[in-house]
């Protein structure tokens, strides 16, 4: 497994660890009612669980095992790859700190820097669905068959 | 890996960027507070990163994957993984659309959308569960037939 691989996949187990906790703090919040401010972390959780665990380990394992795109190079370009990880990563970890700032106490701050979050993450996405299209194809001359 | 993987999984690829703009719209919207309707498109970025995305990457890898029936690498026949495809994505595209079209024509006669949506999303789940079921096989040794090219990718 080469390194860009191993990156997506160790820092989406960390977030599913995080994200499992922070369900289960909203778990007992709803059944407890420990603090109204716990519920703010409702869309972090849905959104570390979603893109920080299931989107990051598939593009991870994605990277890792589809087929290579030449002998030269296996992996196509990937500096692609780097920029979806830092830019997937660092706009989850800005979401997860701004969203519930406002919510619980809106400011022209923490919307810049929602909205920053946003662009960082759709541009890591698109980062990712770009270095894994060309990845994704079949043997040439074998495609009508149903064999790859 | 087969043309019908190639075709679900760059659809899963594009669905993820589609879903994700609309997305980090939604997000940027609950900063900035600039635009109220593009909470319109909530239903349709949560269709379409569970189904169009996860559910129908899952399916191409699945059908790539999964051991093949014999020793040249044979898929089968195909026909109920593009019957998945199909109705997958038109099911897909039917839910998203349904509530920024509601909005738009503010009126509440487009229920049939979802209701088809969810009949098309059945529909998708039995073919693809029906041609994958013979494709879940334990190891087994098979005898390579005659010919030069045998190592499925």
């Amino acid at each position: 497994m080469n390194l860009q691989a191993r990156y997506f996949v160790k820092t989406a187990l960390a977030q599913l660890l995080i994200s499992v906790l922070l369900g289960g703090l909203l778990l007992a919040n709803s059944g407890l009612r420990l603090h109204p401010w716990i519920g703010t972390l409702l869309p972090v959780y849905y959104h570390l669980l979603m893109v920080g665990w299931a989107t990051q380990l598939i593009g991870g394992v994605a990277l890792w095992m589809f087929p290579p795109l030449s002998r030269e190079r296996p992996r196509g370009d990937e500096r692609l790859g780097w920029f979806a990880y830092t830019a997937l990563n660092s706009g989850l970890l800005l979401r997860a700190v701004a969203e519930p700032l406002q919510l619980i106490r809106p400011s022209a701050w923490a919307g810049w820097a929602l909205a920053l979050a946003a662009l960082l993450q759709v541009l890591a996405i698109w980062a990712l669905a770009l270095a894994l299209w060309p990845r994704v194809k079949g043997r040439p001359g074998r495609l009508t068959k149903g064999v790859s | 890996m087969p043309r019908v993987s190639v075709f679900f999984i760059r659809t899963a690829l594009l669905q993820l960027a589609l879903g994700a703009t609309m997305g980090g719209l939604l997000l940027a919207e609950k900063g900035l507070r600039l635009a109220p309707w593009l909470w319109h498109l909530r239903p349709g970025h949560i269709q379409i990163m569970l189904l169009g995305w996860t559910v129908q990457l899952a399916c191409g890898v699945a059908i790539w994957i999964l051991p093949r029936l014999d020793a040249a690498g044979s898929c089968g026949c195909l026909a109920l993984a593009w019957l998945s495809y199909g109705a997958l994505n038109a099911g897909v595209a039917l839910a998203a659309l349904h509530a920024p079209l509601a909005a738009a024509r503010d009126a509440d006669d487009l229920g049939w959308m979802l209701l088809l949506a969810g009949l098309l999303y059945a529909l998708a789940a039995a073919a693809a569960v029906g041609y994958l079921w013979r494709r879940v096989l334990p190891f087994r040794n098979l005898p390579r037939p005659a010919g030069p090219e045998r190592n499925p990718s």
